[in-house]
């Protein structure tokens, strides 16, 4: 984790929203290392770890989705909290 | 379903007072479980717990008790966890049991409504909320009028703590999923919110909404009156408690049951009076796995069945006759799952369909070469890429064929399906919700 | 003091020039901007033209367009041969000077100020509002065309008529590609109610 602080910035994870994606793909135009696409055209996070050397294409993928679907959120530890599933 | 109300219980706690006296009544009930000192003394305020309501909590927290709604979530850390919110809570009962081979939860309610009422007023009472809600479906009007019967009854004896209201959403799969039932508590439409971080509060309002399972909440009632080393006394020590079964399928006695955790499959289904041994089981409903006979002698637990590529789920058992073929039967559940989608998702939406058009060419025989390989590919992918849980739920159960069945889908795979691929179905489908 | 005639005349026969030729590199470039438009919505992407990149220069090109449309408007107001007061710029057909045409050149300034802001604001605008918003471009672009073809002073010159034709079927072929592109490409997007109508029997409807 120390190798990708730069600057005191802390680590950045993708996350994305499923419900307002909409299968543009602009993410995986930009982090192609980080996200491809499924056959229906929605993005797979291959990994969600955003290494500094990418942090200013993944911002601009922030900008630039037409749905503002992808975001950025700082690593932090796992929350105890609970995913919180009826069955289904 | 066939049978719907066979009560016979193998342990009775839940269904004790119906099973011991035929009735359900206040007073039926009162005599047979008592009445939990914690529902006479003061409710928590929103600043602090109460101490009785502390030691409720601790006690849940002892007694191991998991939600019975499926997920298995431990009840006392989402009670902590909503209590960290700081915002008024408001209880919700879910009791949607939106999956057709599940009665549980109606039965609980039309023979022990009391247990679940007590649950939750004793919930609402120690973490100070405002308000009880009884969520089912609006097309199960016996079971509703059977509630509002007990709620009168309750307060016409003056034991309402709290105001209870109970509500009637429509009776789609989805809106049983917690975020799906809070949205059409608050007016949406009643499909599934994105949550980036899981342990995120479901709000209502300037309120925080608890929901549990109405199974939970009835053994909260009991933990209140007897403790967590009661609690303990049944099932074994990864699962402790008991839990109701829903069994169907080539069973001669269909019906609810209550089982301790950890009792061995193969018993459970012996319980239904089967014919002979089922060739396999399908365990957790339609989000979780089939077993093969030969893994009938594990325990019924979380943790076991997962392990198998099942679930325990919602408490469900389908046991599947020599005359049907499992995978026709999969590939039916697909189709009902693919048609109660939200359609909110790209992967779920294009996913689902997908995998039960692959498992219907599967069924009949008809696939092309790449139909397996197109298969474990799709299921590999559509998992975790939700806003809900409703596509690993297909996807366990599609993978639990291809890992617990390999001979049989082997032989569709090549062209050669069973005799009874298309014969008639064991499992209770209905007509999806949707209008 | 007055300026001389010939003064005022050669500052007046500047602007007039300005305006038209401004008033058709705007056209151009709203063209661009509504083909790149229908393109980037009709999800076009090729190994060269990324998605991303054809949606940033739709922007860009917005954004110089309207540049070009501003610098007409202004060289029209400031001209003193025709006196068109200021208001006549965004409330429709307040002009004196051939009230129609200059009205219906206002109607599409005033939509495309409305998509513009709009879309400037996007961040604190309610997504539906502003998708809605941006249907209005749609219209707003052959309202522009008219208004070119309508003023006339050089709608009968050939290669401005060429231009024109160039642009309109440009548009076209847009509009054709991307219609075409929703009725035979993968299936479209669902709208959560009219998913689940399909019958849940997969099995059921090929016996």
């Amino acid at each position: 984790m120390n190798a990708l602080r730069r600057l005191g910035t802390p680590a950045q994870r993708i996350v994305i929203d499923p419900i307002a994606c909409d299968g543009f793909g602009y993410c995986a135009e930009l982090l192609p290392g980080l996200i491809t696409l499924d056959e229906w055209g929605y993005p797979i996070i291959e990994s969600s770890l955003v290494p500094a050397r990418l942090l200013a294409l993944a911002r601009l993928a922030v900008k630039e989705c037409p749905r503002r679907a992808i975001g950025l959120a700082t690593c932090e530890q796992p929350s105890d909290g609970y995913s919180g599933q009826q069955q289904p | 379903m066939t049978a719907l109300v066979d009560q016979r219980v193998v342990t009775p706690r839940l269904l004790a007072c119906v099973q011991r006296t035929g009735a359900f009544d206040l007073a039926s009930h009162v005599a047979v479980h008592g009445w939990p000192k914690a529902l006479d003394l003061p409710p928590s305020r929103r600043s602090r717990l109460a101490p009785w309501a502390e030691e409720l909590l601790t006690d849940i927290e002892d007694a191991g008790l998991t939600g019975r709604g499926g997920a298995a979530f431990p009840t006392a850390r989402k009670l902590r966890a909503v209590l960290s919110t700081r915002r008024r809570p408001v209880v919700v009962v879910n009791a949607m049991e939106g999956e057709p081979a599940s009665m549980k939860d109606q039965v609980l309610l039309s023979f022990a409504p009391h247990l679940v009422i007590d649950g939750a007023e004793l919930l609402a009472a120690a973490i100070g909320a405002k308000e009880v809600l009884i969520c089912l479906p609006d097309d199960r009007i016996e079971v509703g009028s059977v509630l509002r019967a007990t709620l009168a009854e309750r307060d016409r004896a003056g034991l309402l703590r709290s105001p209870v209201h109970v509500a009637t959403p429509p009776g789609r799969y989805l809106v049983g999923e917690e975020s799906a039932l809070v949205d059409w508590i608050r007016g949406g439409p009643g499909l599934p919110v994105f949550r980036p971080s899981k342990g995120a509060p479901l709000t209502l309002g300037p309120c925080v909404a608890l929901v549990h399972n109405a199974e939970t909440l009835a053994h909260v009632a009991l933990i209140a009156r007897h403790g967590p080393e009661w609690f303990r006394s049944a099932g074994v020590p990864g699962a402790p408690g008991t839990c109701l079964v829903t069994l169907s399928g080539a069973v001669a006695r269909p019906g609810v049951y209550e089982i301790e955790m950890g009792t061995p499959v193969a018993d459970i289904i012996d319980l239904g009076d089967p014919t002979a041994t089922p060739a396999a089981a399908l365990v957790g409903g339609y989000g979780g796995g089939w077993i093969p006979s030969s893994a009938f002698k594990a325990p019924y637990t979380p943790s076991a069945m997962r392990e198998l590529g099942a679930a325990t789920g919602p408490g469900i058992l389908v046991a599947l006759g020599s005359a049907s073929c499992l995978i026709a039967e999969t590939a039916r559940i697909l189709g009902w799952l693919a048609a109660e989608r939200a359609g909110q998702c790209g992967p779920c939406t294009y996913g689902l369909p997908a995998i039960a058009e692959d498992l219907a060419q599967l069924a009949r025989g008809t696939g092309d070469r790449g139909l397996l390989r197109r298969l474990e590919r799709r299921t590999g992918q559509i998992a975790g890429r939700g806003a809900c849980r409703h596509p690993d739920g297909a996807v366990r159960l599609v993978q639990s064929v291809l890992r617990n069945f390999p001979s049989e889908v082997s032989e569709h795979a090549q062209g050669r399906p069973c005799a009874s691929a298309l014969g008639e179905t064991p499992l209770p489908l209905g007509v999806p919700h949707w209008p | 003091m007055n300026p001389t005639p010939t003064i005022a005349a050669t500052s007046s026969q500047a602007l007039w020039y300005l305006t038209r030729a401004s008033g058709i590199v705007a056209l151009l470039l709203l063209t661009g901007t509504v083909v790149l438009g229908i393109v980037t919505a009709g999800r076009f992407r090729s190994a060269n033209w990324p998605g991303f990149a054809l949606q940033a220069l739709h922007r860009r090109l917005a954004g110089i367009a309207i540049a070009f449309v501003g610098l007409h408007v202004l060289t029209t107001l400031m001209d003193r041969y025709v006196s068109i007061r200021w208001i006549a710029a965004v409330v429709p057909f307040t002009s004196s000077y051939r009230t129609f045409w200059v009205g219906i050149g206002t109607v599409a300034l005033d939509l495309w100020i409305a998509v513009a802001i709009s879309s400037v604001l996007r961040r604190w605008i309610n997504p539906r509002h502003w998708r809605a918003l941006h249907w209005l471009a749609y219209g707003s672009w052959p309202i522009a065309l008219a208004h070119a073809l309508g003023m006339g002073t050089d709608a009968r010159l050939s290669w401005v008529q060429g231009l024109v034709g160039i642009s309109v079927a440009s548009v076209v072929l847009a509009l054709g590609w991307r219609l075409h592109r929703r009725w035979s490409d993968r299936p479209p997007r669902q709208d959560p109610l009219a998913a689940r109508r399909t019958r849940g029997d997969v099995l059921g409807a090929n016996r």
